[in-house]
């Protein structure tokens, strides 16, 4: 196995007035949250009979983990089982991303689960439902969840071995918990490739089996977005954002920490891009054509607008602009292009999961409340700041400065 | 020939409600759609006088409302198009009637306790369950309030406590499975002054329904609503005009589940797929183990010609 890539924990300045605005947010998510559960989801959502998902399923829950999915296709598959050594300075931030992403998902699920105390049901035996794909993408997303934080435990390791300062009476426990770190360090970076495995197996369940939920609609699904194959489709557009959304929060870092972008290997992963977004967008056309459901894109009706804005923005001009040289090499035209296929995943889980779910009897269209808008954008908000700690605690992104000499080249085992 | 309804009511009541309700537990996936101990109900819209006893009925029977009898007789609710909620598990709404004004179509909606339904399909930890007799039953004690059961139904029948904080409920008709138990009637179907609602085993029913027709052409439409919708119901419709016509939705004969399982049970199929990507994985992991190197920044090949 691979020596981890040099890392080290960023040195600036951690109060900036951005860290605070993302502290008001996260605080006003806070307060939503306490909200909800002393009043209830009727006092802060707009979810009703007709409606019982809203954006804290289709943003929070479905782009979430989409959004994470950085962490198989670049950091695991690339990386580690397609041995692209160049992408390393890319694993440990994508890890992370992956890593908050998840923890994300499942703190927002609590709030908006009616009976949270219940979360721990679907890992009974006794109450196992096989034909449920929510039990899949559940127990899938428990699991994966804790590959994640066993493929982070090195980084913590390589952090504090020899470096344990625990504080007061508890400085006694220094030596134990360095031991216990070395321990896990060695027995880690031998076995460490099956979690990597089975992460990326993990994730191409769940990450399908998101699209699946809504098969279980039929009539209720508009056809522009109904098909069979929308797990397949769910999967393609994870694995199509998982780069976009490593390379956006590359240069994000980058521009926040004042550093040179990483642009030798972003622009080479852009290129990858260009092959998982075309993929994923034949697929789509694909299916649109085989399914004769292209009669729908020009009717003239909302949903047909919003299954054209969303390939139109999320998939075109991103697809247009990355094939692009000019594009690639500048790292503002690739943010650009990156951030809109990150939003046009977006786009593409709320359409899905809103608005072509279009149940019977509805008096009205669903649109979310701002508590609802509030507590995702806060927690948005909150996932940086503890992005932003992270990178401040562990050695997560390259060394500021230029290296001086190149002693931290790495043997292969 | 004219049945006699009450006799049959009768005989259906004593026989099917208690022997149906201690069969033993055998209730497989497949074997649901044909359960020869599923129980029904018949509802005739063309009986129906709109005086919704049944829904005081249901009130009283799961303690909802516990509003008076009086409450129940406000005709006036037929002005508009109700829909149930989570304090009512049936209602009746009024259309019109072409043939005859005088005389409009009253409906009762409630649960349609489905052969193969989307709600127990869809519930990750079993709270739903189609009990032996067919009565799909909930259990709030499991729940954990994910509430995709109500995305799944396609007669959008679960309804929610959304004002509720800590104890959430989905609530629905259970078709008063506690009753059956103890021998007695669903409570809207003792209730039912003009005999609207017949109690029975679901085949019984069927064969009852498509009697009706026969014996009375000019009476009812030639189709039993609930006997192929969304692969069946154990509640059972006839009308004398369109069911789409009196807020009945139209629904393909294709059950709900009949996508999503056949996908979770390939993938789970002895675990083998997974396993088999696990194998791949692991596979590629060896043969590309001598991959690229680690490119340093400082002389990286690809470099910005703007720069």
């Amino acid at each position: 196995m691979h020596e981890p890539a040099r890392a080290e924990p960023a040195r600036k300045e951690f109060w900036t007035p951005g860290v605070y605005a993302l502290i008001v947010l996260a605080g006003i998510a806070v307060v939503i949250a306490i909200y909800r559960f002393v009043y209830g989801l009727s006092a802060v959502t707009n979810l009703d009979q007709e409606y019982p998902w809203g954006i804290w399923i289709a943003l929070d829950v479905a782009t979430g983990v989409a959004l994470a999915a950085g962490g198989f296709t670049t950091a695991a598959a690339l990386t580690h089982i397609f041995h692209r050594h160049r992408y390393e300075v890319l694993v440990r931030p994508a890890l992370l991303t992956a890593m908050l992403g998840y923890t994300f998902v499942a703190l927002g699920l609590t709030v908006d689960l009616g009976r949270y105390y219940n979360m721990w049901h679907p890992l009974m035996p006794s109450m196992w439902q096989g034909n449920s794909v929510l039990f899949e993408v559940g127990m899938c997303v428990v699991i994966y969840l804790n590959v994640l934080y066993i493929e982070f435990l090195p980084i913590v390791c390589e952090r504090f071995i020899g470096a344990v300062h625990l504080p007061g009476l508890l400085a006694r426990f220094n030596q134990p918990v360095d031991s216990l770190l070395r321990f896990l360090d060695r027995t880690l970076s031998r076995v460490m490739f099956l979690f990597i495995i089975a992460g990326v197996v993990l994730s191409c369940m769940h990450q399908s089996s998101l699209g699946g939920l809504l098969l279980i609609a039929p009539y209720k699904m508009h056809p522009l977005w109904y098909t069979p194959i929308l797990p397949f489709l769910f999967l393609l557009s994870a694995i199509a954002v998982g780069f976009p959304m490593v390379i956006f929060e590359s240069l994000l870092a980058s521009k926040s920490f004042g550093r040179k972008p990483e642009m030798h290997v972003l622009t080479p992963l852009a290129r990858l891009v260009t092959l998982t977004l075309g993929i994923y967008m034949i697929a789509k056309i694909a299916d649109l054509l085989i399914r004769d459901a292209y009669v729908y894109l020009f009717d003239g009706s909302f949903e047909s607008w919003m299954f054209l804005a969303e390939m139109f923005f999320g998939g075109f001009l991103p697809m247009g602009m990355l094939l692009s040289d000019k594009v690639r090499f500048s790292p503002n035209l690739l943010l650009a292009s990156t951030t809109l296929v990150v939003l046009g995943v977006a786009f593409n889980r709320i359409n899905v999961f809103l608005v072509a779910y279009q149940p019977p009897y509805a008096q009205k269209a669903y649109f979310p409340s701002l508590g609802e808008i509030f507590f995702t954008v806060g927690m948005i908000a909150a996932l940086m700041l503890v992005y932003r700690a992270a990178v401040t605690i562990f050695p997560i992104l390259p060394p500021g400065h230029k290296p001086s000499s190149r002693v931290l080249i790495k043997q292969e085992g | 020939m004219k049945l006699n309804r009450r006799g049959f009511f009768q005989v259906m009541a004593a026989g099917t409600a208690t022997a149906l309700a201690s069969q033993p537990a055998q209730a497989s996936d497949q074997a649901q759609a044909s359960n020869p101990n599923s129980i029904g109900m018949l509802v005739d819209t063309t009986e129906c006088i709109g005086c919704r006893k049944c829904e005081f009925a249901c009130d009283m029977a799961n303690n909802l409302t516990g509003q008076p009898v009086k409450a129940f007789e406000d005709m006036k609710v037929y002005d508009r198009e109700r829909r149930m909620s989570e304090n009512a598990f049936t209602v009746v709404n009024r259309y019109a009637n072409p043939e005859d004004s005088n005389r409009p179509i009253y409906v009762k909606s409630q649960c349609m306790h489905c052969l193969k339904p989307g709600c127990t399909s869809a519930c990750l930890v079993g709270a739903l369950r189609v009990g032996d007799n067919g009565a799909v039953v909930y259990d709030a004690w499991k729940c954990l309030g994910c509430r995709y059961c109500m995305v799944a139904c396609p007669f959008q029948v679960p309804m929610y406590e959304y004002d509720d904080p800590l104890t959430p409920r989905v609530r629905k008709c259970e078709f008063c499975h506690t009753r059956l138990e103890e021998g007695k009637l669903p409570a809207c179907a003792e209730m039912c002054p003009p005999m609207a609602l017949t109690f029975g085993s679901r085949e019984e029913l069927l064969k009852l329904a498509h009697k009706k027709i026969e014996s009375n052409p000019d009476r009812y439409i030639d189709h039993v609503y609930g006997e192929k919708e969304v692969g069946g119901t154990s509640w059972l419709y006839l009308a004398s005009r369109e069911f789409e016509k009196t807020g009945f939705l139209k629904l393909g004969e294709g059950a709900v589940p009949s996508l999503t399982e056949p996908i979770q049970h390939a993938i789970f199929k002895l675990g083998l797929p997974p396993l088999a990507l696990y194998g791949l994985l692991g596979a590629m992991m060896w043969t590309y183990r001598n991959g690229d190197e680690y490119i340093d920044p400082g002389e990286s090949e690809e470099t910005d010609p703007s720069a």
